[in-house]
């Protein structure tokens, strides 16, 4: 049990952020709406493992928020707001996937040098989890950076939060208080950048944050 | 007093929690009518009432809530500029529904925004809980974001949004490390939840996994330092300052950069309390240090007056990173000084900048000038104010400076020379511009002032005070909190 229990944790740590990857090459809006939603159902797994492995009931319940609402009402919300913006098609992205990707692995490499040096002494469980867990947020906010589409930045975002529950989840024991507020604040953070969105659709016609730099440069 | 306040059938720190939360609600839900102002007025009063009640009587820390004399500074100063800003922001908001700029839904939503800013800026700086603290912390980016973009401009959405993206990778970070703190504590201290109360927390630290501890706080670091507004993470703060209503931005400098500074402390004493962890202050001297210079330079280029004093924040912000960067008793009481300092001289400047952009109908330097003819005590406090600013003697801000100028001198006076030039490079931008504004010929509208003097004008004078005689028993807490930080 004790080395199975390890390698499927392992396994679903790595799997995430190996979709957190997939998101960083997508090119079309549904194909990256997707990709998220699969990288909800991972995270959603992950927790459940963690949920039995530990024996902590309540990771259960973030493994189920994660898969409702991350990986099926989100997912389907940002499709619909996709479809009536009409913004589908190629996505643009800062410099080549090839040079994004390359910069991914570093990232990867370097959160894995900095984390299993510094948690050494933690119990294996949680220090390869807070290894990947930490992969996955500095593969979200390289997403961000590199994206100049206000919905695939917020895509980034909730990939760099799915980091973050990850890493919470893999700290045994961590009160429940913290997580139900993660859950609670992603939610208020897609309101609020929903509402945004629509305000910049009303007033730019464009969802791509292009739209602000130009008006910007324009005024100086 | 104390017999009295035992009498209170709450205990005034979950008051000066609740009332805001109340207040909040009910602004949000009743009808916007002339009276909400007031009401926002008399709900800021009351919480400052009840936080300087909190300097007599404490109560034993709790799991969820502590007061000590460190953060009951920050509670005091941060509720005192909350209300002397409402009563700006009643006569504010009353001319801006004047000419139309807002309307009276909006004013619900503004005032109800208001008192939950309050509501979690308290609760951040009285948390015990580096979690809930967490979490006050990301409430309080969210409900300014809103209130930044309340305009609905191109300017106030693209202002909204920088903000909301920027604010939110730093509460990323900052909950990461807040998480990798738990980790390292989590075996000395036991699974659940007193690993991540603060009291526990600092007692215990000695026994904590020491390497995690340096990465968290760098972590912490870069997260709650994109809130205090350190360069280069600064980008979200003048854009934010600038298109909001003024109001918001007196809070933003006056009080929110102090609660992400607030917190970024707490962390420093954590990781002093573990002798075997990387000394944190070269990192926040260095950060410090480069948000003062870069600041200093950042200032000659500004067309709008708002975005100027923003990034006037960012390099007092710098200063006092670097000054508690520095540690010991004299720069930690400087930049405790400092920061009290900066946040009254700021949060006036703003009232007053408020006014002028109402009374001018620009935002633009070039187009207000010779506001001492046009408009005497707006210009004349404009003048002390960014004198005070500049730090000019023998106002406040001239004693803080000095202090950790010459505390640098006496310890690292390599470091001291940086110093030195960042501070003269922000006062040579600020006394250019300053001359065009107050003095020259007069332009534009000569509009009297509708608004209220006295917020400004208070906060002026306390500046003055302080720099001519601090009151000694301050003076004492200030030495005593200074010790405390290490």
């Amino acid at each position: 049990m004790g080395h199975f229990a390890l390698d499927l944790a392992h396994l679903l740590a790595g799997g995430m952020v190996l979709v957190s990857f997939m998101l960083l090459y997508q090119n079309r809006m549904f194909g990256l709406l997707n990709v998220f939603a699969l990288h909800a159902l991972v995270l959603s797994a992950s927790v459940a493992w963690q949920a039995w492995v530990q024996n902590a009931p309540h990771l259960y319940v973030t493994a189920a928020i994660a898969l409702v609402l991350k990986a099926i009402v989100i997912p389907l919300a940002l499709r619909r707001m996709v479809i009536r913006l009409e913004i589908h098609r190629t996505i643009e992205t800062v410099g080549g996937i090839g040079l994004t990707m390359l910069m991914g692995i570093a990232l990867v490499a370097l959160s894995l040098v900095v984390m299993l040096q510094a948690a050494a002494e933690a119990d294996p469980l949680a220090r390869e989890d807070v290894a990947l867990a930490l992969s996955v947020i500095l593969l979200g906010l390289l997403m961000m950076v590199t994206r100049y589409n206000a919905v695939s930045q917020i895509v980034g975002f909730m990939s760099l939060e799915n980091g973050l529950i990850l890493a919470a989840a893999g700290a045994k024991g961590m009160p429940l208080v913290v997580e139900i507020s993660i859950a609670f604040s992603v939610l208020v953070a897609f309101i609020v950048i929903g509402v945004f969105l629509f305000r910049i659709r009303e007033r730019f016609d464009s969802v791509d944050t292009h739209a602000l730099d130009d008006y910007r440069e324009g005024r100086q | 007093m104390t017999s009295f306040l035992a009498l209170l059938p709450f205990r005034p720190v979950d008051a000066v929690i609740a009332v805001p939360a109340i207040a909040a609600l009910l602004l949000a839900a009743l009808p916007g009518r002339r009276w909400s102002a007031r009401l926002n007025v008399a709900a800021s009063l009351l919480t400052f009432l009840l936080a300087t009640t909190l300097l007599v009587e404490r109560p034993p820390a709790g799991t969820y809530l502590f007061v000590d004399d460190l953060n009951v500074v920050f509670v005091v100063l941060g509720t005192f500029v909350g209300f002397t800003t409402s009563v700006f922001s009643a006569s504010y908001i009353a001319h801006e529904i004047e000419i139309g700029r807002l309307t009276q839904g909006h004013l619900r939503f503004y005032h109800g925004m208001y008192q939950a800013l309050g509501f979690a800026m308290n609760l951040g700086l009285l948390a015990d809980n580096i979690g809930l603290m967490w979490v006050a912390v990301e409430l309080a980016t969210l409900t300014t974001v809103l209130m930044v973009g309340i305009y609905r401009t191109h300017d106030a959405l693209e202002a909204a949004w920088k903000y909301f993206i920027l604010g939110s990778v730093g509460i990323a970070l900052a909950l990461f490390g807040t998480i990798l703190v738990y980790m390292a504590a989590q075996p000395a201290i036991g699974e659940g939840e007193k690993a991540m109360v603060w009291t526990v927390l600092v007692a215990e630290a000695a026994k904590f996994n020491p390497e995690l501890l340096n990465v968290a706080f760098v972590f912490l670091m870069l997260g709650y330092g994109t809130k205090v507004g350190l360069a280069p993470l600064h980008a979200w703060l003048p854009d934010a300052h600038a298109e909001g209503p003024t109001p918001i931005s007196a809070v933003l400098s006056g009080l929110l950069l102090n609660v992400a500074l607030y917190a970024l402390l707490r962390f420093k004493m954590l990781l002093a309390a573990n002798p075997q962890t990387v000394a944190p202050g070269p990192l926040m001297v260095t950060l410090g240090l480069v948000s003062l210079i870069f600041a200093g330079f950042m200032l000659y280029r500004r067309r709008d007056i708002k975005r100027l004093f923003a990034y006037s924040s960012i390099e007092h912000m710098g200063l006092v990173t670097f000054a508690f960067g520095m540690g010991g008793p004299l720069a930690n009481f400087a930049g405790l000084l400092h920061m009290t300092m900066h946040s009254l001289t700021k949060s006036a400047i703003f009232f007053a900048v408020g006014q002028i952009a109402q009374v001018k109908g620009t935002q633009r330097l070039s187009e207000i000038r010779g506001l001492t003819q046009s408009h005497p005590v707006l210009g004349w406090s404009l003048v002390v104010g960014v004198a005070a600013i500049a730090g000019l003697p023998p106002l406040g801000i001239f004693m803080s400076e000095f202090l950790i100028v010459s505390s640098t001198f006496a310890r690292q006076p390599l470091l001291a020379i940086p110093l030195v030039f960042g501070l003269l490079v922000a006062f040579g931008a600020l006394v250019l511009r300053l001359t065009d504004v107050a003095f020259g010929e007069p332009e534009g509208s000569t509009a009297p002032v509708e608004a209220t003097y006295l917020p400004m004008v208070a906060h002026l004078a306390l500046v003055a005070t302080a720099g001519l005689w601090l009151p000694p028993p301050l003076v004492v807490w200030f030495q005593h909190v200074a010790r405390m930080l290490g």
